[in-house]
């Protein structure tokens, strides 16, 4: 049975980000690989969106466009229904992750199918599809290259679009060697891929599910798109019979009109591409030409509480392009695995909290692993505001912890500590006394003009830095001074 | 034209320096100022660390303090930023209608320190004097939040006998973030000695900005390392002039 790392999605308790931000920043070969893959992408990027006249029109009007999808997903959801419907498909509601397997399984079962092939998928890697199919004695096969590598190496995804993007070539062909048994094998890329290829080709023609994410769908033509590169989503979704394609229900655009908008926003923000290679869409089905039974199964797991919050709804406008990964200076570091969830980088940050609930320790720690820059919120394609919103769910989270602790949550260290600073900042007589305070509090610890250690949580300053003792003045003192001094 | 010191919790205890360089080129420029004693702590710690409820009697502090002023100056492009962007969430969350109109009218009256110069004032020659190589790192909130643009390095590129250099990578985070550099210190610390090692090809002496809270944090490093470059807050670049050196 293959194992994979639980995150915040498999029901379990995680680590905190720091915890594992702190493994991953040790790895200096990681560290490396990131930051030379985000620093390429991101100049590409800026590259591809300058020479966009109208770049940030379109980005206004993605993200008009998602929000009144979201302010009408009720409306626009049935009426997604009884297009796909209209159109020969089949759509099916799963209120979470294990009513979509369930459904999922079903369909393959019913084929008789030991085995499916998978376009890349965020959305069932949330749910834990392969696993849940794997249990049931179906084999899913990924298609994806870099999904089909880390799938090999019974890993998980560490980027949104690039996933084995902490894995370098020589340790890929390792892993084709002994996976694909091939034994004359370099490193070149268009070796690996080849070697690949001719692999996946046969899974390709024998499947009888193909099973497919979906990047948009539109409410009311019912046509699903997918959006990628190599090709093998064209595959999955054209070669099998039966198709079954998940979709978290904030997919949906209104019109078809509106791929105009997303179709410039999102390649451009994502592979820093003018165009991507492959856009296979698909309305219902077609009599004679591709599968013949097509199910959209729509998925809520959380979904419809993200969007009770009105400042953290914004969230469900991402169309997944990863921009704000590759531009996230604290992503570029601990990469994707230190945010235990399949939504890593500064969405994953805002998204899984909101999609698991606020209350879990290991999640409720992922909006605090930002230091705020808004790096993030320039590049996003539909202008979701993720400071803002990392900010706002900080807020829940320390309401949940003070509300809903108990006593531990009262006498949590941080909250002592924060309510009492609060409560002297509220008075500017308390104010001036702790800042003298300070200035007697410092003497043990400052040496020589400076602070080289500091006690309990706050020595994670001074591992790295030193810091400056509290001075003998403090400005309002030294203003006193100086307007007693003219009125002499 | 008479404007408000808000010289923020953090300069007023750690950096009076800081505070008293704002004040002398502030009158330097013909401008008077005022420093209203009432004031302690824009909230920015408590708000943007989740501790909100407690950070709104602060918010209404700034208020009560700073309306009815014509212009409210600070050298911190970080506490300006709470003032500007984040007191209307603060306003939404205390369910406080008549906060939020208070703050919509008092909140673009408020400017970081280099902004109110080269928009407010229109100045870029400030008079100042600083012989020496000098690298300037444009800090989060002003950069992105404020949106202060080139009005810091304007007003650098004029300063009399100074070695402007450029930083490069310049717009990355140094890694500070308020309590992430505490909460999160390892990945604070990783992103602070990229920064570092940006600073010191520059073979800068100093490195400026205009927030103090991010140079604490880059010059802690620097000391750490005895590096031999220090950290110096723009106001202080400024306020500097021949006869001053000279006395």
């Amino acid at each position: 049975m293959t194992k994979v790392a639980p995150d915040a999605f498999s029901g379990g308790k995680t680590p905190h980000f720091e915890e594992t931000a702190r493994e991953s920043l040790a790895n200096a070969q990681l560290r490396r690989n990131l930051g030379k893959a985000t620093q390429t992408i991101r100049r590409k990027r800026a590259v591809a969106v300058e020479e966009m006249p109208d770049w940030e029109e379109l980005r206004e009007a993605g993200r008009a466009l998602k929000s009144r999808a979201m302010r009408h997903l009720d409306e626009y959801l049935l009426q997604l229904e009884e297009s796909v419907t209209r159109a020969g498909g089949r759509v099916h509601w799963a209120r979470d992750g294990e009513e979509a397997n369930r459904i999922i399984a079903g369909i393959a079962k019913s084929h008789d199918a030991g085995e499916v092939v998978k376009v890349k998928s965020i959305a069932t890697d949330e749910t834990k599809l392969n696993e849940h199919l794997e249990r049931e004695g179906i084999e899913a096969i990924e298609t994806d290259l870099a999904e089909l590598i880390i799938q090999f190496a019974g890993e998980t995804s560490s980027h949104i679009l690039v996933p084995a993007i902490h894995k370098n070539r020589s340790e890929i062909r390792e892993l084709f060697i002994q996976k694909l048994g091939v034994e004359d094998l370099s490193d070149d890329p268009p070796d690996l891929t080849n070697a690949a290829r001719l692999y996946l080709r046969e899974k390709f023609l024998k499947a009888k599910v193909g099973i497919s994410g979906a990047n948009f769908a539109v409410a009311d033509t019912g046509t699903v798109c997918v959006v990628e590169s190599e090709g093998n989503g064209r595959m999955c979704t054209t070669l099998p019979p039966v198709l079954v394609t998940l979709m978290g229900i904030e997919k949906i655009i209104p019109t078809w009109q509106d791929y105009e908008v997303f179709m410039q926003l999102l390649p451009r923000s994502s592979t820093a591409e003018r165009m991507n290679p492959y856009t296979t869409f698909w309305t219902g089905v077609s009599e004679g030409d591709g599968p013949q039974e097509f199910h959209l199964v729509l998925l809520d797991n959380g979904r419809s509480e993200v969007l009770a919050d009105e400042v953290g709804r914004q969230s469900l406008n991402c169309i997944r392009c990863s921009a704000c990964l590759n531009v996230c200076p604290v992503y570029e570091r601990t990469g994707g695995h230190a945010y235990n969830s399949v939504y890593p980088g500064p969405i994953g940050a805002i998204l899984t909290p909101q999609l698991v609930g606020i209350g879990k320790s290991g999640s409720d720690s992922l909006p605090y692993a930002s230091s705020l820059c808004g790096a993030c919120y320039e590049v996003c394609p539909v202008k979701i505001n993720i400071p803002e919103v990392l900010i706002h769910l900080r807020g829940r989270v320390v309401r949940h912890k003070q509300d809903e602790g108990g006593l531990k949550g009262k006498l949590d260290p941080e909250n002592v500590a924060m309510k009492a600073m609060a409560k002297t900042f509220s008075d500017p007589r308390l104010y001036e006394g702790a800042q003298k305070a300070a200035r007697i509090g410092q003497w043990p610890l400052a040496r020589s003009g400076a602070i080289h250690r500091l006690p309990g949580r706050l020595a994670g300053w001074t591992d790295a830095r030193d810091l400056r003792p509290v001075p003998e003045q403090t400005f309002r003192e030294w203003w006193r001074t100086r307007r007693n001094g003219r009125r002499d | 034209m008479r404007v408000a010191l808000f010289i923020t919790c953090f300069n007023d205890t750690l950096f009076p320096e800081t505070g008293r360089a704002t004040v002398e080129l502030l009158e330097r420029l013909g401008v008077g100022v005022d420093f209203p004693f009432s004031q302690t702590c824009c909230g920015q710690m408590h708000f943007n660390t989740g501790y909100q409820r407690e950070a709104i009697p602060l918010v209404r502090r700034f208020v009560e303090t700073f309306k009815g002023y014509e212009a409210v100056v600070a050298p911190s492009g970080s506490c300006v930023g709470m003032v500007r962007e984040l007191y209307p969430m603060a306003a939404d969350l205390a369910n406080d209608k008549r906060l939020a109109a208070d703050i919509e009218e008092l909140a673009p009256k408020v400017f970081e320190l280099s902004e109110f110069l080269v928009r407010k004032l229109g100045v870029t020659d400030v008079g100042a004097y600083y012989p020496h190589r000098v690298t300037y790192h444009p800090t989060c909130h002003s950069l992105r939040m404020l949106k202060v643009g080139d009005a810091p390095t304007k007003l650098l590129e004029a300063v009399r006998g100074i070695d402007f250099v450029e930083l490069s990578e310049k717009e990355e985070c140094c890694g500070f973030g308020g309590t992430f550099a505490v909460k999160n210190a390892d990945t604070s610390i990783a992103m602070l000695g990229d920064k570092l090692r940006h600073v010191l090809e520059t073979e800068a002496e100093v490195c400026t900005a205009g927030d103090n809270s991010c140079l604490m944090h880059i010059g802690g490093g620097l000391k750490r390392q005895r590096a031999g470059v220090r950290t110096v807050h723009i106001a202080e670049i400024l306020a500097t002039t021949e006869e001053k050196i000279k006395t």
